[in-house]
Formats: C-alpha cells, sequence, structure tokens
C-alpha cells in the first residue's frame, strides 16, 4: 500500500472547507487550453460548483482518487498572467498565495506552448509546486509541432507531463507524478524566470527595503516584481504596510522604471524562448494547419459572415422546432396536471386548492417549461465555446457591437435572446469585463424573446388583419433599434468607464468534448434550477395570491386593483385597466397577457378589435414588446448582478414600455386624426 | 516605426513598443506583444478588428488598440532594390 501525502496545513484558521485532510492541488491554465476537460475528466460528477466568494466567477472544486490516494482538486479561473488585469487573476494568485495548495497544476496548450507558457513563468514565482501539463499534444501534432517532453523537463527543473485530457490520455501519469511529487520522491529544482540586466540592480533595491513591511503570505520577491509591473492591487496594498516615507522613496523609484512592465514581459518571453529552444520542433515554413485552413473561411468578410448566418438560422431552427414546441407541450401537461389536481383537490377550501394547483404546480411548471429551450442554448453555448468558433463569432459582430460600447463576446448572449432571455443573460458568463457584461444585461430583455413574439403572434391579427407580416417586422426592428439607442446611451451617459478594450486570442479549433459539454449542461440547468428557480417559485405564488385574493376572481383582486390605480397611465396610452392588468399579470409569464385578457373579455375575437382604435392598439403592442421581463428572467439578473441592478433595470423597462405606449399612442391620435 | 494598424494582410514586422494606459500594456505583454516579437497582420480591412499572428497563436484586436502597438517593418527584398 502506498502512504497517501496529507495536506500539510499552513495557516488552519484560514481554511474554510473540511477538506483539509487530503491533498490540496490547483488547476491553474490560460483560458482554452482544456484545464475544464482535464478537471472534467479527472473528478467527473464529484464536483461542487459555486462562485469565489463575494465574486461573480463561478468556482469549481472537487475530488479525485487515485490509488489509495484521494486528492482535492480546485479549478481556478482561466488567466493569462498574474497581475491584477481581470478578476479571474486576482483569484488565481490570491488563492496560490493564501490557500497554499499543495501543489499547482499548470495547463498549457502543447499547440501554442510559447504563449501559454507565460503563465507558467509567473506561477513558478509563487510558493507552490508546479507540475506542468502538456495538454492537446495531437492538436499540436496536427499543427505540425513536435515536443520532447523530457527535454523541456531537464530545462524547467520541473515534472512536465504530455497529455490528450480529451481523450484520456496522460491522465494516470500525472496522478502518479502527483503522488511521487507530494511524497517528496522526485526532484523539484525550477529554473525561474530572471530579470533583464537593466532592472535588476532597482529590483534588488525594492525588495531590501519592502522585505521587512511585507505583509504575511506575500512573498516579498513577488510582491517587488508586481510593483515593478505596476500592479494596482499590490502597489495599494504596500501603500498601507509601508511607512510613508518609504513609500514615497519607493513610489519615486517605480516612477523612474515605468517602462519596466515590458521588460519584465519581455524576459519572461525570453525565458520561455531559452526553455523550449531545444525540445520543440515547429513545423516546416509553408505547412498550413488546420485552423488556419478554416479560417481562411471563417474570418473571411463575406464567407465568414456567410457562414455565420447559416450558423445562427440552424440555432434559429433549433429553438422554434424543437425548443418551443417542447416548451408548449410542457406548458399543456402543467396546465392539465393543474386541472387535474383541482379536481382531486376538492375536498380543501377552495383557495387551497388554487394555491396548490395554480401557484405552486404553475410555479414550479413554469421553471420546468423553460428547461428544453435552456438545455439547447446551453448545448450550442457549450459548442461554440469549445470548439474555437465562438471567438470568430465575436470577431465578425465586433464592429457592430462596438457602436454601442460593446464588443463581439455580447452578440451571441443578445441573439440567444430571441429563444429566451435566461439563457441570453446567463450566457453573458463568457463576457470579460464586468462594465461590458453588465450593459448586455440590462440590454438583453430588449430582445423579444419567443414567448413575446407568440403574444404579438396573437393580438396582431385580432387589430391589423391585413398587415400582420408588417406590423410584426416593426415591432421586431423597433425593439432592436431601440435596443441600439439604449446601448449607445447608456455607453455614452451611464456607464461610461473605460472603453472595453477589445483584444481577444482566437484558440486553434478543436474537436468538442462530448464529456465537457455534457458537465457544462448540466451544472447550468442545475444551477438555474435550483437558485433562479426558487425565486421564480417564489414570486409566483406571491403574484398569484395577489391575482386571486381577497375574492377568488382576477377582476376583484388585488392585483386588478393595482391595475385600476394604473388607469390614468393607461389612459395616456388609450388602454383600460383590464389591459394594464394583463400587461402586469405578464409578469409570471409573458403569454399571461393573452390569458388575462381571455379571462376578462372573453372571447378576443369578438371582443378586442371594438374596444381599441388603431393608435391604441399599436400602444398596447409597444407596450408589451418593450415591458419588464418575466420574473424567470429578473430572477436570473438578480442572481447574475444582484438587486441594485435588477431593479434598474426594472426601472429603464417601465419607462421604456409606459413611455413607448404613450408616445404611440399620442403620436398615433395625432396623425390619425 | 509604424502602427500596427497600418499593416496589410501578409504583412510581417517587429514589435518595437506599445502606449497606453499600464492596463492595456499589462494585458498585451502577457499576450506575448513585447519588444522583439515577430508579428504578422492576417487579417485587416480598413474597419473593424485586425488579426495577426504572433507567439503561434491568432489575436484579434480592436483598430484602437493596434493603433498603440508600434512594429517594425520586416524588410522586404522588393523594397531593397528600389532603394539602392
Amino acid at each position: 500500500m502506498t502512504i497517501c501525502p496529507a495536506h500539510k496545513e499552513i495557516a488552519p484558521a484560514q481554511r474554510r472547507s473540511t477538506s483539509a485532510i487530503h491533498p490540496v492541488v490547483a488547476l491553474a491554465g490560460q483560458p482554452n487550453v482544456g484545464k475544464s476537460t482535464l478537471f472534467n475528466m479527472l473528478t467527473g460528477l464529484n464536483q461542487h460548483v459555486g462562485n469565489w466568494p463575494g465574486k461573480t466567477v463561478e468556482q469549481k472544486s472537487g475530488t479525485f482518487t487515485y490509488g489509495d490516494c484521494t486528492y482535492t482538486l480546485v479549478d481556478l479561473p482561466g488567466a493569462y498572467s498574474l497581475t491584477a488585469n481581470s478578476e479571474e487573476e486576482r483569484i488565481t494568485r490570491d488563492y496560490i498565495i493564501h490557500e497554499r495548495p499543495d501543489v499547482v497544476i499548470a495547463v498549457v496548450d502543447a499547440a501554442i506552448l510559447e504563449r501559454s507558457l507565460y503563465l507558467l513563468a509567473e506561477l513558478l514565482l509563487l510558493p507552490a509546486p508546479v507540475i506542468l501539463v502538456l495538454n492537446m499534444m495531437d492538436v499540436a501534432a496536427q499543427e505540425g509541432i513536435v515536443i520532447e517532453p523530457q527535454v523541456l523537463e531537464a530545462a524547467l527543473g520541473i515534472p512536465v507531463v504530455p497529455m490528450v485530457a480529451a481523450r484520456n490520455r496522460g491522465l494516470l501519469t500525472l496522478a502518479a507524478t502527483l503522488g511521487a511529487l507530494l511524497r517528496e520522491e522526485r526532484a523539484y529544482e525550477p529554473r525561474r524566470p530572471t530579470i533583464l540586466p537593466g532592472h535588476e540592480s532597482v529590483l534588488e533595491e525594492i525588495i531590501t527595503h519592502i522585505t521587512p513591511h511585507t505583509p504575511h503570505p506575500y512573498p516579498p520577491d513577488w510582491v517587488a516584481l508586481k510593483l515593478l509591473e505596476g500592479d494596482e492591487e499590490v502597489q495599494a496594498m504596500m501603500l498601507d504596510a509601508l511607512p510613508a516615507p518609504l513609500w514615497e522613496e519607493i513610489h519615486a523609484l517605480l516612477r523612474e522604471h515605468e517602462d519596466a512592465i515590458l521588460d519584465i514581459a519581455g524576459a519572461r518571453y525570453a525565458w520561455i524562448g531559452r526553455m523550449i529552444r531545444a525540445a520543440v520542433a515547429r513545423p516546416r515554413v509553408g505547412q498550413v494547419g488546420l485552423t488556419a485552413r478554416l479560417d481562411a473561411v471563417l474570418t473571411h468578410p463575406v464567407w465568414g459572415t456567410g457562414v455565420l448566418l447559416i450558423v445562427l438560422g440552424f440555432v434559429f431552427w433549433l429553438t422554434y422546432a424543437i425548443g418551443t414546441p417542447l416548451m408548449d407541450g410542457i406548458a399543456d401537461l402543467i396546465e392539465q396536471g393543474a386541472g387535474l389536481l383541482h379536481g382531486a383537490l376538492g375536498g380543501l377550501p377552495a383557495w387551497m386548492a388554487a394555491l396548490l394547483a395554480d401557484g405552486v404546480v404553475g410555479g414550479a411548471g413554469m421553471v420546468l417549461t423553460f428547461l428544453p429551450i435552456l438545455i439547447i442554448f446551453f448545448i450550442i453555448l457549450a459548442l461554440l465555446e469549445d470548439t474555437g468558433y465562438m471567438a470568430r463569432v465575436a470577431y465578425l459582430t465586433d464592429r457592430f457591437m462596438h457602436m454601442m460600447g460593446l464588443h463581439g463576446k455580447s452578440f451571441i448572449p443578445l441573439l440567444l435572446g430571441f429563444g429566451c432571455n435566461v439563457p441570453s443573460i446567463l450566457g453573458t458568463r463568457i463576457i470579460e469585463t464586468k462594465r461590458a457584461r453588465l450593459l448586455t444585461i440590462l440590454l438583453a430583455p430588449l430582445v423579444p424573446c419567443a414567448a413575446r413574439l407568440t403574444v404579438v403572434a396573437v393580438l396582431t391579427p385580432l387589430f391589423f388583419p391585413r398587415y400582420v407580416g408588417l406590423v410584426t417586422w416593426g415591432l421586431v426592428v423597433g425593439n432592436i433599434l431601440l435596443l441600439a439607442i439604449i446601448g449607445v446611451l447608456m455607453h455614452r451617459f451611464i456607464l461610461k468607464g473605460e472603453q472595453v478594450a477589445f483584444i481577444m486570442e482566437l484558440p486553434l479549433y478543436h474537436t468538442p468534448n462530448l464529456r465537457t459539454i455534457g458537465l457544462y449542461v448540466w451544472q447550468n440547468t442545475l444551477a438555474f434550477i435550483k437558485k433562479a428557480g426558487t425565486i421564480i417559485l417564489g414570486v409566483s405564488i406571491i403574484i398569484w395570491a395577489l391575482s386571486y385574493f381577497p375574492a377568488g376572481e382576477v377582476e376583484l383582486s388585488y392585483l386588478a386593483h393595482l391595475g385600476r390605480t394604473l388607469e390614468p397611465v393607461g389612459a395616456w396610452m388609450g388602454l383600460s385597466w383590464q389591459m394594464m392588468l394583463a400587461l402586469f399579470t405578464s409578469f409570471i409569464a409573458k403569454e399571461n397577457t393573452i390569458a388575462t385578457l381571455n379571462i376578462l373579455y372573453g372571447d378576443l375575437e369578438a371582443t378586442l378589435p371594438a374596444l381599441l382604435s388603431i393608435p391604441a392598439a399599436l400602444a398596447l403592442l409597444v407596450t408589451q414588446m418593450l415591458f419588464i421581463p418575466c420574473v424567470a428572467t429578473v430572477a436570473t439578473i438578480k442572481q447574475e448582478v444582484g438587486w441594485k441592478w435588477m431593479f434598474i433595470s426594472l426601472l429603464i423597462l417601465l419607462a421604456l414600455s409606459l413611455g413607448g405606449g404613450v408616445l404611440v399612442y399620442q403620436l398615433g391620435s395625432l396623425v390619425l386624426g | 516605426m509604424v502602427p500596427l494598424v497600418e499593416l496589410t494582410p501578409g504583412q510581417t514586422g517587429v514589435v518595437r513598443n506599445l502606449y497606453g494606459g499600464r492596463r492595456l500594456i499589462g494585458r498585451l505583454a502577457a499576450l506575448g506583444f513585447t519588444p522583439g516579437a515577430p508579428i504578422t497582420v492576417v487579417r485587416n480591412h480598413g474597419m473593424g478588428p485586425i488579426i495577426v499572428s504572433l507567439r503561434g497563436t491568432q489575436v484579434a484586436l480592436g483598430r484602437g488598440e493596434a493603433r498603440r502597438v508600434m512594429v517594425r517593418l520586416a524588410e522586404q527584398p522588393h523594397d531593397d532594390l528600389s532603394c539602392a
């Protein structure tokens, strides 16, 4: 039996998990190197997904067993470097410095070894032993790159494991290497990158000055290097830690050496060059890899756009040909179920039967109805990301999105909104910067979802039987134009901030890994049911109660009372309180607009057209298209960006929809006399 | 030295310097935009982002960002003849 290594307890007080008995292994790597695939292959379903404390970045941890030994595996977010450029980079370095994993596994893409080793150059300066995993050896071979892992291992002085994580190749070697390193049966003598001679003396000087003052557990030489790199977070930390006169002195030194950042990065790349020189054979000049051949078409301004349109067409087809019918089917089943339940609960007081059948079953059923479309979208998202095509979509659409201060990465999430706003808001997680993500979330509800379009499809023929196509088209285009205008305005005046720098890697194309996609879909769907689902159920019951009590009829309910209070606003749009009420019930689900109108007016075809003039009918449609989204969307917004921005989003949409309705009615009345 | 944004597809150069805020320089440097790095423009259509190839990978850059990367053009044999 092998002796299993145990976790080295460094500061028990800092540890929040109980898993501290097992050695803690952290996975670090740049984005798109297949880190998640390795994590999924090792842990399978033994994983827990949450958020990093106080952050919106996903945290995944899990366990895996090799031989007799069990390890705790923590998946650190993808980071290009360890300077505080992004939340992911801060989390990665804070974790390694404060939580002291027993080993860090640095995953790199063998096909782009030079660039992906940059993170390793930074990791080696932190106080945790590192194993280098050369992932995607198959892609490297396909691109004509030959790597000799032993040569690289000799150069770096750390264990190097070649791997194809997606095909389960190299995982056992990794586990064996991990055990050997932890039991100290294996030499670990890393050759670390050094700084260029031009800045060597100033670095020494800073280290000498700050060493007595550097807060625990930061390594002083690392802090000094980050100061020279101009890292804002480390600067702020040392401003607090150092006596004022000493900080002034250091600050002056840093000012003098502002150019050091490029030198330090350059020195890391020079170090990488020395490390890989003997280990890597590049393809012969003229040999064109698969990615280059595909990109000749896929990023081409004409052909690329053509392919994009076909892909988008396919996404829509999936949504409307499979997702929407399934959604309707489940909704019908729920309705029947609720009806049956109603009958079966005859013995209970009427309100209780209604609460169970309509409130609880209806609410929970609504969560269920979202699942088919969510699953389809998660599969699409995962496929686009995992193959590497998503970056090309972002590149192709960037110019258009740029006008709103967004970049190409916001395009797919917004587009998903045509099916359902919920995956659209969840999909914004692929956007790196907080501000761009927030702006995208605020704009997302302006994309008319399938349910809104259903309402339009029912109502428009009632009022405009001869112009159904034209009016529907006008409404959709109107929404998109408004989205663009609001985007430009918010970008200019509200969420100003730094213009998003568009710097995006175009990863090599990969065959998607089914396990990664499956787990992605599973985890995200589960998270939706658990988090948003609970809120949706709760709010559905509350709204149901408001529409039921006190009299058991919607016309006399509290919600109707609210509708009546809003009658003056309705009057500006030429709408009755019943219609305002119908709009408000659409908060549970967009289709409720029709259901409520049915309850209040009976046969819509016979009653509605006579009730509303043309401007009022247009106002109703416009308001409906812009109205606050359904509770599922609102709950998802809350889950992703918190209460404050959820309320701001609601206020914006309420103002837009009511304002839009009033404007259309008043203008329409003016024009049509 | 010319800004990267002025290179046409297929043109190759060497990165000389970066201008901009510390954050931008930090992000670009981590991706391999450091002085001495060979760089080739893959796509540049005169509007919208450009695509460059450097350090074995491709990176899409907004035009604003590409204006802040200064490169020295690789010497081209044809030009040498005309300059002589």
